[in-house]
């Protein structure tokens, strides 16, 4: 067999079959690929305004333009109340653009590259998964420096700040699965594009801008229950923010929940977001 | 064990999906060393074919070795070997072209000192030096082209699959990669190619595998493969159908084989050995006898032509009647 002796071969390159040292190489890969996400951000910082574009014209229309129609059960500030909110809203259209980048990688054969390569094949979600909280952990700083210049603070002592905003990416780390699981079922990016009718109720309909005890019943139970909802008011309650918290034993523990419900979605669409990808080999 | 020399060797390849065979008794060995095209139209299993040798796809059944590894058994160790270029250039607009070979050959397993000095060599090969540090956005076709071939050697594989790899370029991008690819045979790589155009077969291929609802119908050389659709062919179209016996006469003649009279079509059309002479003959006696020519041309084989000679004779129609007919209608949609 002459298969190690390829004319082409340079010296320097590495023995082909050397030891497979799997757990090493699925760390060292998905950092090769969190490396480049990271330079994404570096060459595009755009991007990230383009991404806040929408939350902090939301500041401005729902805190200035509706703020003063808006009333906050219980009393307290619209603008104290909402900016958690607007933290909710952009975790919650976060797994668009997980969803967004998993079909063009897909279209433009990078998956198929990748898959042909003897790289660790989790590396490819899990890099995909540290990308996005780091990127989303971003968003979240930007959007908090917004809040602040708005009036928005919090009350709740350092510790207390940072759980919610750690609650805040534990939603957006379970919604990546779903992202993963829509990007690899939508056929192409116009598609993808298309997931924003999904989006907006998802986001909308909850506690992220209205309490849900002002919404008609049925709605407002439907608001009580979306997990952006949990994430939100125990966020609320975190930085010492007016909250609005209902009667409902979902609202009453939304501390829990908010811990509860990413579990819940990763559980489930973690594997199914794993076994789709394995499928592609069929 | 394979032969040593087999860098591919594909034994009764099955897949379905549902209903339809898209590979059904897919059988093929190529050499080492050897560029082999893979021809045929969409559909085909050109690209299922491609797609089960680089590990993206399970086979349903069969055998598949490349480089002398068992695609199903040890995947690890053909992907080791191998190359992919797909349909699209698979490569990171975002980054730079020495980004992206920087993180492919990390990806590969190279050490990050030999991943450098990988991707500084791959952009001199591949002529990518002075673009090096721009993003892959600003890249014509046929410079991405040349950096996703780039990629897919970073381990300076024995065998390299080309899925179409001109697929949407301008004639210009088209000639990069052909060069590019007889660079990379030059060096002894071994080359898997599927196209769906006869003349890119042509220009690189050392053998053609044709094929057709998931199996290889004939596996020659350019040169025979041409040669049984007969080369070129000679084509008249009168004006007036009244005159197509003297064409029919002025082309047999020069024909090699008996001519194919259309009188629908108002043509006539026979295969040639010499081309030019042919040409001028028919021309002058057509015009000695006072004939109106409509057109008048040498037409090379196309993949039509072979694929209508194959699979017309692989179902037994009468090839007399059947091709003609149709040839008339496919011809439009090719390019001549």
């Amino acid at each position: 067999m002459s298969t190690t002796s390829h004319p082409t071969r340079s010296a320097q390159l590495p023995d082909l079959d050397g030891p497979d040292r799997p757990i090493y190489w699925a760390f060292a890969d998905c950092w090769t690929i969190v490396r480049r996400g990271l330079t994404h951000l570096i060459r595009q910082p755009s991007n990230i305004a383009w991404q806040l574009g929408f939350p902090i014209v939301s500041v401005l229309l729902f805190g200035y333009v509706f703020g003063s129609a808006m009333a906050v059960p219980g009393g307290g500030d619209y603008r104290e109340f909402l900016m958690p909110g607007l933290f909710g809203m952009t975790m919650a259209f976060g797994f668009m653009n997980t969803a967004y980048v998993v079909v063009l990688e897909g279209t433009k054969g990078v998956t198929d590259r990748f898959r042909s390569m003897p790289m660790a094949s989790s590396a490819v979600v899990t890099g995909r998964g540290v990308s996005d909280i780091i990127t989303a952990a971003v968003d979240l700083a930007v959007l908090a420096l917004t809040a602040l210049v708005v009036g928005w603070r919090s009350d709740g002592g350092a510790l207390a700040t940072f759980a919610a905003f750690g609650l805040f990416l534990l939603l957006r780390f379970a919604l990546i699965w779903i992202g993963v699981l829509l990007g690899l079922m939508v056929p192409n990016e116009e598609a993808a594009g298309n997931l924003f009718a999904v989006a907006f109720p998802f986001a909308m309909i909850s506690s992220a801008f209205v309490a849900p005890s002002l919404m008609p019943d049925w709605l407002g139970t439907l608001a009580a229950w979306n997990p952006v909802s949990s994430t939100v008011t125990a966020a609320r309650e975190l930085f010492g923010n007016p909250a609005a918290v209902g009667d409902s034993w979902i609202e009453q523990n939304a501390m829990l929940m908010a811990v509860v419900w990413p579990l819940i979605i990763t559980a489930v669409f973690l594997p199914l977001a794993v076994r789709r990808f394995q499928r592609l080999s069929r | 064990m394979p032969t040593p020399q087999a860098a591919i060797l594909a034994e009764g390849l099955q897949k379905r999906y549902g209903e339809k065979h898209a590979l059904d008794g897919f059988d093929l060995t190529v050499p080492r060393g050897t560029v082999y095209g893979l021809l045929g139209p969409n559909g085909a299993g050109k690209t299922t074919a491609v797609r089960i040798l680089a590990t993206l796809l399970r086979l349903d059944g069969g055998r598949a070795q490349v480089a002398g590894f068992d695609v199903t058994r040890e995947p690890r160790k053909v992907r080791r070997r191998i190359g992919l270029t797909g349909q699209h250039a698979a490569v990171d607009e975002i980054l730079t072209g020495r980004q992206n070979l920087r993180m492919f050959g990390r990806l590969f397993h190279l050490g990050s000192r030999q991943a450098v000095r990988r991707a500084d060599e791959l952009l001199e090969q591949f002529d990518l030096t002075e673009a090096a540090d721009k993003g892959v956005k600003a890249y014509s076709g046929g410079m991405r082209r040349r950096l996703d071939i780039a990629a897919s050697m970073l381990l300076a594989p024995v065998v390299l699959f080309m899925d179409e790899p001109t697929t949407g370029l301008d004639p210009r991008g088209r000639n990069e990669v052909w060069n590019a690819v007889r660079s990379l045979v030059a060096e002894g790589t071994t080359v898997l190619l599927t196209t769906q155009y006869l003349d890119e077969a042509d220009q690189l291929a050392d053998r053609i595998a044709v094929i057709d609802s998931g199996r290889v119908i004939a596996d020659d050389t350019p040169v025979a493969l041409k040669s049984t659709v007969g080369g070129d062919r000679i084509e008249v179209v009168v004006q007036d159908v009244a005159d197509l016996p003297t064409a029919h006469e002025a082309v047999r003649r020069v024909a090699s084989a008996e001519p194919d009279s259309d009188d629908d079509a108002r043509r006539v059309h026979a295969p040639v050995r010499d081309r030019v002479a042919a040409l001028t003959d028919v021309a002058r006696t057509l015009q000695d006898r006072g004939v109106d020519v409509e057109d008048l041309g040498l037409r090379r084989p196309t993949l039509d032509d072979v694929f209508l000679l194959l699979t017309g004779g692989r179902t037994g129609s009468s090839p007399a009647a059947e091709p003609s007919a149709e040839s008339a209608t496919t011809k439009e949609g090719t390019p001549a």
